[in-house]
């Protein structure tokens, strides 16, 4: 099959080799958790939801008195397929990218200033388009940011292959299954370094270069989007917190966040007591 | 810049699946109009001063390929949708739009019409997917005026009534094909153009082809579900049809689902069938399946046959013998086991174009008008075409290509167009070039950026070659060559050097070719396409440009050339004591020919250095043959002709069996032993992405013949190994001298072909090779002129580290794609040499009718099949009159001999006969050689 157009270069949905698919971060969409986002490659879209540092649970799991102890826990929604296949939870698919988000994510979080507390990055796939990987580390980095975890560096992450003889940026799902290597990279952006580098497949090492390098590439425009977002959240809770003095609509949003406290609370209460309504 | 747009599409992989795709539209896709000053420069822009820019639709593309082949058509634009609907409905004729898009010389600019941002359509309610997609040309067409403004004129192109009457009720330039070609007002142009069939726009001026006789001669295909139905429940059954290249009325399906071929007798049960077509068959009647005798050819149309030099029987005959058949004339419980069938649909079309002539006919009055012609192909198996012409004067004594576009119940013939003429009928140029043109052979001049890649001529050995740390200089080691007579283009040589412990060092060194042929270079790409130089009689057709194959590469005597050695030390007993791999640097002390290396063995006076190495080489080549033999290679055999042909005239002077000496075989059998070290050194290190090359062991049913013609002359032939096989092929003798390699050429012709293959693609046990019975092999000798050899030396190099792998190997499909070309390029390359044989035989025996001795091949009912050993010739006698169905003579299958009952004349298999042999031209335009029993 081609998935470059030799006439006119083109991929399958209408990119050029050298292409994101649109790029979509939202932050703050698990209210309950400290900190969450959701994040969109193309198709393939990820919620996050950061809860910690807060003390550690089982106190076994504590390795080092030093340091915060980072857990995370990645699924794959039951529906995020076409096929609604019912996937059991823990499939070693599932522990190893759960893995990988950690040690990517630890390679971040600055651990040795929470110590004896523990941080849990819960990342759930609702779409699954190919990419997953990358988009998963995305959004836990804008998660952890919302939750105001420190951090060295914003990671970011992104995936390219190499089929039809081009280097090809941000595989999706047709492209990803086409059984060409695939290299998934996580970059922190500024201090330019590689916290993951994952291929499971034989590529020659000149060939391989170029293709980290598009991924690199790849990252750095993840970065500067997520940069973005993260600011323009900023200036939301600027405004929500009444910092800027051009803020009317903050004011009214910020009422309409108090009346909604209140009336979970009043849920809640509901619920505790049993009452009929 | 990125517009994401989701679209939604269900797709049947067994059961019914939503699938999601992002399709993105984009605002950056340049229209390619060199007027234009909007959009970005691509760099084959459609020129700025084109009369139109012409927007073509689908079925133009899929019709009319031929014509938008034609220079005069320029200023394309090909839609994507329109280039995804060919690729889906013909990818013939999509690769050959895909080469025109992408040649430098023509404007056919590819708009992706699809993914741009006012261009994109979205299916409407209700809808079909192909007025979809004519909409998308509409609406794109329409872009393409409004951005390019009124200053250009944009036409549609297109054959559809009602696309063309949309396009002009919405303000857009169309016109029929046609039309335009009218307009053009090239009057060769229009035989071009396919005559458009009953659902397109109706031209005035066609007139009804047949008005007469509107008699509906064959059965309706059957619709695609019904047939797929009927595949499903056994009804009908699935095969790849042969037509029998002895008589072009009878084919053969081979069936899997019923694990028999089917035979299908006549044009009706045929039902339009081509070779090669996959077609869907229903079994007849059981008490329908009388016994067909097997004629040589009965054509009760046309009288005609073909004298086919040595064809390959294994695809020709029936694979299977009908062993139940007694004598034919058991008329009454002759019904065959074989199965007899009928065409009932066909699922995939192998329609291609022909090479072949007009049937000669008057001209038809009021010349300048439209003229209907009969084309006969030149192939046999192919019926007659019906065309038509406005040129007919000057097609009639020419050779031409024509291609078929359609074929109707009511026609008796298939209806198709004329491509282009070759040359004159007879003229042997033109001849030799109908050969290369069916065999898919490209004999076009290197282009300029092919040429470009070569090194500066004249080359030289430089210093940096020499200081190449991997490059051993063996220029003071005694290499020579041993080659055919003239041959130019040596890709190998030898060094044969005894060392002080009795053994010898043994080099074969092989052109480095791949020095100056660099992976992904123009050059490269051209010689992959190529895939083998092909030897015609008198003429080469080269794989590299000539500097290559015959100065730079080639290791002539005394210039010092680069080359890539395989070195063994052997013992006197030809064991292999160590392997070494080297680039080399080689300076060769002679160039001989086989004869003269034969006569200096011979010549017992001779003891110098030379000699002495060819003796060496010699016993050791000995001992390595007898050591094959008994692992159980076979020696087959082949009828190989060599022609001396006049210098002048390029006419054949004379013409005899190529003759093998022992130096040949020295030769041979040190390429073979380098070929197997090198697959084994490639597969250690390359497991998955070696070149080999395999010869699969035949099949029981294609050693059938064989074994009957053996047991019909007392001979038993064990075939249960290569090993008895080759045993009992040596065993094999009687008082007859040529009876042995009688056998062997027959059984040559039972062989399955050789083929290369990707490592990866197959189990170890699969890559054993029969005819060698070597677990290895692979073709590394010959980068010259072949180029799996080329692959072979990268592969090594990588190997020894020297040089890096190319990225073609990390691509397994992309390697075996390579691979099955080769093997195409190699077939053809044997075919057109075969074909160029029985060309210049022909030319030969038009002025020399001659007497000759000639054996028996093959016992037919009406007739029999004879080989000439003197010449290499095979073709049919008939003991009876044409049309004559073989009454009075009667087949013995068992024994293979054919008898005249009532009297003692019986011919038999093998038995020797002396035949006349004389070129007749029983129709004009068709020479043929004719073969007579005296």
């Amino acid at each position: 099959m081609e998935y470059v157009n030799p006439l006119t270069g083109f991929r399958v949905d209408g990119r050029r080799p050298n292409e994101m698919r649109q790029l979509k971060g939202e932050v703050g969409v698990v209210a309950r958790a400290d900190g969450s986002a959701m994040f969109e490659m193309g198709n393939t879209r990820v919620i996050a939801a950061v809860y910690g540092p807060r003390e550690v649970q089982i106190k076994g799991q504590q390795v080092s008195s030093e340091e915060a102890l980072v857990r995370c826990e990645y699924r794959m929604a039951d529906f995020s397929t076409g096929d609604r296949r019912r996937k059991p939870k823990g499939d070693r698919r599932s522990t190893e990218i759960s893995l990988v988000i950690r040690q990517t994510m630890e390679a971040s979080i600055l651990t040795h200033l929470m110590p004896r507390s523990q941080i849990d990055i819960f990342v759930q796939v609702l779409q699954a388009d190919g990419g997953t990987r990358a988009a998963c580390i995305n959004a836990a980095t804008l998660a952890l940011a919302d939750a105001g975890i420190p951090m060295r560096d914003i990671v970011t992450s992104c995936s390219a292959g190499y089929l039809c003889s081009t280097p090809l940026l941000d595989l999706n799902y047709i492209e990803d299954s086409a059984g060409g290597p695939d290299v998934t990279v996580g970059i922190l952006a500024k201090m330019d370094k590689v916290t993951l580098l994952q291929m499971d497949a034989k590529l020659p090492m000149d060939t391989f270069e170029t293709v980290m390098e598009l991924a690199i590439e790849g990252c750095k425009a993840i970065a500067k989007y997520i940069r973005e977002v993260l600011l323009e959240n900023t200036k939301r809770l600027e405004c929500q917190r009444c910092l800027r003095p051009d803020f009317v609509s903050g004011h009214f949003l910020q009422q309409t966040y108090m009346y909604r406290a209140i009336f979970v609370e009043i849920k809640a209460y509901k619920a505790a007591f049993g009452s009929e309504d | 810049m990125l517009q994401s747009k989701t679209f939604v599409k269900k797709t049947k992989a067994g059961r019914v699946q939503k699938v999601v795709r992002e399709h993105y539209l984009r605002d950056d896709i340049s229209c390619g109009a060199a007027s234009c000053s909007t959009c970005g420069a691509v760099e084959h822009p459609l020129s700025a001063d084109a009369a139109a820019i012409l927007v073509v639709d689908t079925n133009v593309v899929l019709h009319q390929i031929d014509l938008l082949e034609n220079p005069v058509i320029d200023d394309v634009v090909l839609l994507s949708v329109v280039l995804d609907e060919v690729k889906n409905k013909n990818l013939a004729v999509f690769n050959r739009i895909k080469a025109l898009c992408s040649n430098k010389a023509r404007r056919f600019f590819v708009f992706t019409n699809e993914h741009h941002r006012d261009t994109y359509v979205k299916e409407m309610v209700g809808e079909s997917p192909n007025d979809r997609n004519d909409r998308a040309i509409r609406v794109a067409t329409r872009w393409y005026q409004s951005h390019l403004g009124e200053n250009v004129k944009v036409l549609l192109i297109t054959n559809d009534r009602d696309n063309k009457r949309k396009a002009i009720e919405e303000g857009i330039n169309a016109e029929t094909v046609e039309s335009y070609v009218r307009s053009l007002a090239q009057p060769g142009l229009l035989d071009l153009v396919v005559i458009s069939t009953s659902g397109d726009v109706t031209m005035e001026d066609v007139e009804d082809l047949r008005p007469s006789k509107k008699k509906v001669i064959y059965s309706e295909h059957k619709p695609m579900s019904e047939i797929t139905a009927g595949l499903r429940c056994r009804i009908y059954h699935q095969g790849k049809l042969r037509v029998n290249r002895y008589n072009p009325f009878e084919a053969y399906v081979g069936s899997e689902s019923i694990g028999d071929e089917i035979v299908i007798h006549g044009r009706s049960n045929m039902n339009r069938a081509f070779d090669g077509d996959i077609v869907a068959v229903e079994l007849l009647p059981q008490d329908q399946w009388h016994e067909s005798k097997s004629f040589i050819a009965d054509d009760d149309e046309d009288q005609e046959e073909d004298v086919h030099l040595a064809p390959n029987s294994a695809d020709d005959a029936p694979r299977k013998a009908n062993p139940a058949q007694s004598t034919v004339s058991s008329s009454a419980d002759s019904v065959s086991s074989r199965p007899v069938g009928r065409v009932v649909g066909i699922i995939k079309r192998n329609w291609n174009s022909y090479c072949g002539s007009l049937e000669p006919m008057p001209m038809p009055a009021g010349s300048g008008g439209v003229a209907h012609a009969l084309f006969v192909s030149k192939d046999r198996r192919i019926p007659k075409i019906r065309i038509q012409t406005r040129q007919l004067g000057n097609l009639l004594d020419k050779r031409i290509i024509v291609a078929v576009d359609s074929w109707d119940v009511l026609s008796r013939y298939p209806s198709g167009h004329y491509v282009r003429t070759i040359g004159d009928i007879g003229d042997k140029d033109t001849e030799t070039e109908v050969v290369l043109i069916e065999n898919d052979i490209n004999t076009r001049p290197f282009s300029t950026q092919v040429l470009a890649c070569l090194p500066p001529l004249p080359w030289t050995l430089s210093p940096e070659d020499l200081a190449n740390p991997n490059r051993q200089d063996l220029r003071h080691v005694r290499v020579f060559s041993v080659d055919p007579p003239g041959c130019r283009d040596i890709d190998d040589a030898l060094h044969c050097t005894p060392l002080p412990n009795g053994n010898f060092e043994v080099g074969v060194h092989i052109a480095d070719v791949t020095n100056f042929v660099h992976p992904s270079t123009p050059l490269d790409e051209e010689a992959s396409q190529r895939g083998t130089s092909v030897y015609l009689v008198g003429q080469r057709i080269d794989m590299l440009p000539k500097p290559l194959t015959e100065d730079v590469c080639s290791l002539r005597a005394d210039v010092e050339r680069l080359a890539f050695s395989v070195i063994w030390e052997m013992t006197p007993h030809a064991d292999i004591i160590s392997t070494r791999y080297t680039k080399s640097v080689i300076k060769s002390c002679a160039a001989m020919s086989y004869v003269e290396a034969q006569a200096r063995m011979d010549d017992s006076r001779l003891v110098d250095p030379l000699t002495v190495d060819l003796r060496n080489l010699n016993s050791l080549a000995k001992i390595m043959r007898h050591r094959r033999c008994e692992r159980g290679a076979l020696t087959l055999a082949s009828a190989e002709v060599k022609f001396e042909i006049d210098s002048e005239t390029h006419d054949p002077l004379d013409i005899g069996i190529y003759q093998i000496r022992e130096a040949n075989q020295m030769i041979e059998e040190f390429m073979l032993a380098a070929n197997i070290s090198v697959a084994e050194k490639i597969l250690k290190h390359f497991p998955l992405c070696s070149l080999l090359r395999r010869h699969p062991s035949p099949t029981k049913e294609m050693l059938e013949p064989l074994l009957r013609t053996a047991s019909s002359v007392g001979l038993n032939l064990d075939v249960s190994s290569s090993k008895a096989l080759a045993e009992s092929l040596d065993n094999a003798k009687n008082d007859d001298p040529y009876f042995n390699k009688l056998i062997r050429i027959l059984a040559t012709r039972c062989m399955t072909q050789a083929v290369y293959f990707c490592s990866g693609d197959l189990t170890f046990s699969e890559y054993y090779h029969y005819g060698l019975a070597a677990s290895l092999y692979t073709h590394f000798t010959s980068p010259i002129r072949r180029y799996a050899d080329v692959i072979v030396h990268r592969l090594l190099a990588a190997a020894l580290d020297i040089a890096k792998l190319p990225p073609l190997f990390q691509d397994g499909p992309q390697l075996t794609g390579v691979a099955d070309n080769l093997n195409y390029r190699h077939r053809n390359a044997q075919m057109a040499s075969r074909a160029s044989v029985e060309l210049h035989t022909l030319i030969y025996f038009r002025t020399r009718p001659m007497d000759t001795e000639a054996r028996i091949v093959k016992i037919k009912a009406n007739g029999f099949i004879v080989f000439v050993p003197k010449f290499g010739i095979e073709g049919p006698i008939y003991l009876t009159p044409k049309g004559d169905k073989g009454g009075d003579w009667v087949v013995d299958e068992v024994h293979q001999t054919v008898t005249k009952p009532g009297t003692n004349v019986s011919y038999a298999v093998l038995q020797t006969v002396m035949i006349h042999m004389e070129v007749v031209e029983p129709q004009p335009h068709r020479p043929k050689l004719q073969l007579t029993l005296i």
